[in-house]
C-alpha cells in the first residue's frame, strides 16, 4: 500500500502526539481525533488509510501514554518511520501492532506530502524516485509483530512463546 | 559481576545476566493510575486470564485526583469498580503515584517494579529497579506478573566533590542532562554516584532517579547505602556495581556548578542561570514527582517565610503526597506558603502536565519544579516552560521574574 508523508521534525514528545487535555479517555474515535491535534492540526483531516509519518530523532518521547501510538494507528498510518524512537512509544507501539521503522535518514531525503510504500517486516521504503532500507523490528518485538500484538502473543502461547529469544551469554 | 542493573537482576534470577541479554522476569509491584490504568484494565481483559496477585497490583489516583470532568469521573470509575471485582486494596488517591509508591514501601531496594508512567524511574534512588512500560504491557503483567526485559547498558554518571550551597540534585541532573541531551541516555541504566550522591538525602536521590527518563533512560539506579535502608526500614544488604563495564562514564565536578535552568521548548536546553535571570513568569509551580517533597517545600519555604510573591506571579505549591502534605504541615510550610499569596493545591500531579488545574495560556511564561518543558505541556502550546529547582523557584515567586536565590535582599 502506498501512501503520503507527514514530516515532522526531532523530539515529537507523546504530550505533541496527545495533549494531556485530550487523552482523558480510552475512547478509541476520541483519541484518533485528537492526534497531534496542536503539532500538526491538518493531519487528522487529510490523513488517508496508508499514509505514512516521518521523523527525526527521539520520536514519541516523555509521557507513556499508550493513547499517543494508538491515536496514530487508529488513523490508519501505515507506519512511523523516524531517525530514532523513544523506548517506551516504540515498546507500546510494537505491543499494539502498528508498524515502526528506525530509518537516519528518511527524515531528511523525504518531503512533506512525497508518495512513498513502505515493508513494514523488511524496513524498505520505496518512492517513485528512491528506495531508503530502514531497520524494521528484531528479536523479542519482531516477534510480537508476528503475532499481531502482544495481546495476541501471549495469547497463543504465553510467555512460553518467547523461550526462544531469552538469550543469556 | 557488573554494573547495578547486571548485579540485581543476576541475583534476582538465580544466574549471571549481562547487557544486551533478553530475560523474563517476574516483577515484584505493578503500577498503573488513573488515566494509564483504565488502557491496562482493558489490555488485561482482553487475555481472559485470572489476576496474577491482588496484593502486588497497586492504582493511583494522581493526574485529575479529584476529577474535573465527567470523563475524568469515568476513569476513576472504571478502576475502582475493577479494583471491587478483584479484590485489589492498593487503591489510592493520596498523591503522585511515585512518591505513594515510596510512603508505603511498595518500591524496595533490590527490588524490580514496573508502573505505566514513565516516571516510575524514581524508586532507582532507594536501589529498585524500576522503569516505565505502557499499559498493554502492564496489563499483561496483571495477568502473568512478568515481563520480557533487554537488560540494558549502563551509563555512569560520578560526581566528584560536594554542591555548593544554594545548588542541588535538579541543578545536577539539568546540568547532566544538557550535557548528554534528551536521548543521551536512550535504552540505557543511568547509575548516579560519587561524593555528592552519597552525601544526598533519600529524596534528592528521587529526584535524580526520577529525571533519568527524561535523557531516555529506561532506568536510573543508586547503589543503596546506610541513608536508604534508614529510610526503607529493610534489613541492609549489598548491592553495588562490582567491575562494571559502562558504557560510558561521565564525570562531574560539583564543586563548579550553577543553579540550572532548562529553557522552553526542551529540557537539554539548560542554562546556567545568570543566561535568563530577569525574564517575567505569570505562574511559578513547585511540585510533582520531582520536586514536590517535603525537603524542596522546606527550601520554598525557608525563601518565601516572611515575604508575598510578586502580584503578576499566580505561585501554586502542591506536596507530592498525602505524607508529605501532613509533614509540611507540622512543620508550618503550609501557612508560611498561603501567607505568603501562594496557592497550595491538594496532592496529586498538579500544573505538570495541563490537565487538572494551573494550566497555562497562550504567550504565558512559567517556571516550574517538574520536569517536562515540551511545547503544551502545561496547557497553550505558545507558553513558555522553564525547569528549575525549587530554591529558584521559590526566588522567582517572590520578584516574579527568573531570579538565583543568592541574589535576593536581604540575603538569605
Amino acid at each position: 500500500m502506498s501512501g503520503r508523508v507527514f514530516l515532522l521534525g526531532d523530539g515529537v514528545s507523546t504530550d505533541a502526539i496527545m495533549p494531556g487535555r485530550y487523552n482523558v479517555t480510552t475512547d478509541p474515535d476520541a483519541l484518533r481525533r485528537a492526534c497531534l491535534i496542536e503539532a500538526r492540526p491538518d493531519f487528522t483531516e487529510t490523513v488517508q488509510p496508508g499514509d505514512v509519518i516521518v521523523a527525526g530523532r527521539n520520536f514519541g518521547c516523555g509521557s507513556s501514554r499508550e493513547h499517543a501510538p494508538l491515536s496514530i494507528k487508529r488513523n490508519q498510518v501505515a507506519a512511523v518511520i523516524a531517525a530514532s524512537f523513544s523506548r517506551i512509544f516504540y515498546r507500546n507501539a510494537v505491543n499494539i501492532g502498528l508498524p515502526v521503522i528506525r530509518c537516519a535518514e528518511a527524515h531528511r531525503v523525504l518531503r512533506d506530502g512525497d508518495e512513498v510504500s513502505v515493508d513494514a517486516l523488511t524496513g524498505v521504503i520505496t518512492t517513485p524516485t528512491t528506495t531508503l532500507r530502514g531497520e524494521p523490528p528484531s528479536g523479542v518485538a519482531l516477534r510480537i509483530i508476528e503475532a499481531g500484538s502482544l495481546i495476541d502473543l501471549i495469547r497463543q502461547g504465553g510467555w512460553a512463546a518467547l523461550e526462544g529469544e531469552q538469550r543469556v551469554s | 559481576m557488573g554494573t547495578i542493573t547486571e548485579e540485581l537482576f543476576s541475583r534476582r534470577l538465580g544466574h549471571d545476566v549481562r547487557a544486551g541479554d533478553t530475560v523474563i522476569a517476574e516483577v515484584d509491584v505493578a503500577m498503573a493510575h488513573d488515566v494509564t490504568g483504565p488502557l491496562a484494565i482493558e489490555a488485561f481483559r482482553s487475555l481472559d486470564l485470572p489476576l496474577w496477585d491482588a496484593s502486588r497490583i497497586v492504582f493511583n489516583f494522581d493526574h485529575v485526583m479529584p476529577a474535573n470532568t465527567v470523563a475524568a469521573a469515568e476513569l476513576h470509575r472504571v478502576i475502582r469498580e475493577f479494583c471491587v471485582e478483584h479484590t485489589i486494596t492498593n487503591l489510592f488517591a493520596e498523591g503522585i503515584c511515585h512518591q505513594v509508591m515510596v510512603d508505603r514501601r511498595l518500591a524496595r531496594p533490590g527490588g524490580i517494579v514496573v508502573g505505566a508512567d514513565s516516571h516510575s524511574t524514581t524508586y532507582g534512588g532507594l536501589g529498585c529497579f524500576a522503569t516505565g512500560l505502557g499499559s498493554t504491557d502492564i496489563g499483561v503483567v496483571f495477568a502473568t506478573g512478568k515481563t520480557w526485559f533487554r537488560i540494558p547498558e549502563t551509563v555512569r554518571i560520578e560526581v566528584r566533590g560536594a554542591l555548593p550551597r544554594g545548588v542541588y540534585a535538579k541543578d545536577l541532573a539539568l546540568h547532566v542532562i544538557g550535557q548528554m541531551g534528551a536521548d543521551g541516555a536512550d535504552y540505557c541504566a543511568v547509575e548516579w554516584g560519587g561524593e555528592a550522591v552519597a552525601a544526598m538525602s533519600v529524596d534528592e536521590r528521587l529526584t535524580l532517579c526520577n529525571l533519568s527518563t527524561d535523557f531516555g533512560a529506561k532506568t536510573g539506579l543508586i547503589e543503596p547505602d546506610a541513608v536508604t535502608f534508614a529510610h526503607s526500614g529493610d534489613d541492609p544488604f549489598e548491592l553495588r556495581p562490582v567491575r562494571p563495564e559502562y558504557l560510558r562514564t561521565l564525570i562531574v565536578d560539583a564543586e563548579r556548578l550553577r543553579p540550572q535552568v532548562a529553557v522552553h521548548p526542551s529540557i537539554d536546553n539548560v542554562h546556567d542561570i545568570d543566561d535568563v535571570s530577569g525574564t517575567p513568569l505569570d505562574e511559578v509551580f513547585i511540585g510533582s514527582c520531582t520536586n514536590g517533597r517535603l525537603s524542596d517545600l522546606a527550601i520554598a519555604a525557608s525563601i518565601l517565610s516572611g515575604r508575598t510573591v510578586h502580584p503578576r506571579t499566580r505561585t501554586v505549591i502542591v506536596p507530592a503526597s498525602r505524607g508529605v502534605y501532613l509533614d509540611a504541615l507540622s512543620a508550618g510550610y503550609i501557612e508560611t506558603f498561603a501567607r505568603a499569596g501562594a496557592l497550595v493545591l491538594n496532592p496529586g500531579c498538579g500544573p505538570c502536565l495541563g490537565r487538572q488545574h494551573g494550566v497555562v495560556g497562550p504567550g504565558e511564561r512559567v517556571l516550574s519544579t517538574s520536569n517536562r518543558n515540551y511545547p503544551g505541556r502545561m496547557g497553550s502550546p505558545d507558553a513558555q516552560i522553564f525547569l528549575a529547582s525549587p530554591a529558584v523557584a521559590a526566588a522567582s515567586a517572590l520578584a516574579g521574574a527568573i531570579t538565583d536565590p543568592a541574589t535576593l535582599e536581604p540575603a538569605l
